[in-house]
């Protein structure tokens, strides 16, 4: 269960950076090979953001499909687990996408007169 | 008058041109959206728009900033007339990785390890393997060629770091607690109370569990997993992650195959599968069969890492 550990990271980055502001929305993301369950992290983050300034904010996760380059032939697969075959029969794969794990952008509340 | 923002919406609403005397009547607003513009107290500009609907619809609208960013927003029209003429959302983009500060920390504790001369491995595997069998034979075995030090992670307990420092091998027991892995900065801290010789090799035993160690850089050389054939042989291909992130795999406990349905073959095709530069070593750390190749292999990263 990573996932919370996870969940705490991004609770605390977003804190640092919304300064003291409520922050709304919350967009991350999480490649579908990257051995992060976005539900797991969507049950945490309900918790995780309690008495913060993450407390009620929207949480949106943009998955991002798996891609490797075949090292032999160099043709791109898409992968739904972080290995595979090649065509080409090669299992000398890079991946290339799938992998992502990141805090794309979040919404602040903001004074404006 | 709208509340939201004070501009009008009635029908006597006209503008006049002084200079050539036309006046324009000001159209009730039929259209459910409209634009306007906030002056910021730091001098920004920001445009946005947003409807006149009926109440208790949601409203929603796009703001524009100074920089071209765009970002948009709903919410319900009865809150907006307390709060919709002083905050606004702002959208920030962050693209900050959130492993990044477990990852510069490993990136630390690496430089740390470079700059000592130490090899430094990441044991990894489910519980039950055998991580701290073979761990204690493989000191007591090469204590005379190899100084060895070990950093010891469970959830509870000192129990295996007891095992470990029985075999006169200093070692700093790590307990996560809740956590289910060591991250960087609980190995940072370990080496610091462990102070580890210069040209030696730390083993970091890490917590049992074939999925969250998966992704937590530590600053090792390289993760080592260990399966037991008491394990289902598909373990590679059902924990992908971790084979995929091992340099090597120990196969133990080899001296139970006669007791135990496991297809060994199979197991090294499916280790293979996931990542095909994997080496593989099967041992037994009971009766010692295979350890020579673990050993061979584990002298002379030593010297060559």
């Amino acid at each position: 269960m990573h996932e919370i550990g996870i969940t705490q990271n991004v609770v605390a980055i977003v804190a640092e950076y919304a300064n003291g502001a409520k922050v709304r929305r919350v967009l991350l993301e999480i490649g579908k090979l990257s051995a992060i369950m976005p539900d797991a992290v969507s049950f945490c983050f309900d918790v995780c953001s309690q008495n913060t300034v993450l407390e009620g904010a929207i949480l949106e996760i943009l998955q991002i499909p798996g891609l490797a380059r075949c090292r032999q032939c160099g043709a791109e697969i898409p992968l739904e687990k972080p290995f595979g075959v090649c065509n080409c029969g090669s299992k000398q794969l890079d991946l290339i996408a799938g992998e992502e794990l990141k805090i794309k952008e979040i919404e602040v509340d903001e004074v404006c007169v | 008058m709208c509340v939201t923002c004070g501009c009008s919406d009635d029908a006597e609403a006209k503008v006049s041109n002084l200079q050539t005397g036309t006046v324009m009547t000001i159209q009730p607003v039929t259209e459910t959206h409209h634009h306007h513009t906030h002056v910021l107290p730091d001098g920004k500009v920001v445009t946005h728009s947003h409807s006149h609907e009926p109440i208790n619809e949601t409203h929603h609208h796009t703001h524009v900033l100074p920089d071209g960013v765009t970002h948009s927003h709903s919410h319900d029209i009865n809150e907006v007339s307390q709060i919709h003429a002083k905050i606004h959302g702002r959208t920030i983009s962050l693209e900050h990785e959130i492993l990044g500060k477990n990852n510069l920390i490993a990136a630390q504790n690496r430089g740390w390890f470079k700059g000592r001369n130490i090899l430094a491995l990441n044991l990894v595997s489910s519980p039950g393997s055998g991580k701290t069998t073979l761990l204690t034979r493989t000191i007591n075995d090469l204590k005379q060629q190899l100084s060895l030090s070990v950093i010891e992670g469970d959830q509870e307990t000192t129990n295996d770091a007891e095992k470990i420092k029985d075999t006169g091998c200093k070692v700093v027991q790590v307990n996560t607690g809740s956590g289910c892995h060591l991250d960087a900065a609980m190995v940072e801290q370990g080496l610091q109370q462990l102070n580890p010789p210069l040209d030696s090799v730390v083993m970091i035993e890490n917590v049992g569990n074939l999925v969250c160690p998966a992704l937590f850089d530590l600053g090792e050389q390289a993760k080592v997993v260990i399966l037991s054939v008491t394990e289902g042989e598909d373990k590679p291909i059902k924990y992908p992650y971790m084979f995929r992130a091992s340099e090597i795999m120990i196969l133990t406990k080899i001296d139970l195959l006669p007791y135990v349905k496991f297809d060994v073959q199979r197991c090294i095709e499916y280790a293979k599968q996931v990542n095909p530069q994997i080496q593989i070593f099967q041992v037994s750390a009971q009766t010692g069969i295979g350890l020579d190749n673990w050993y061979e292999w584990l002298s002379k990263k030593a010297i060559s890492h």
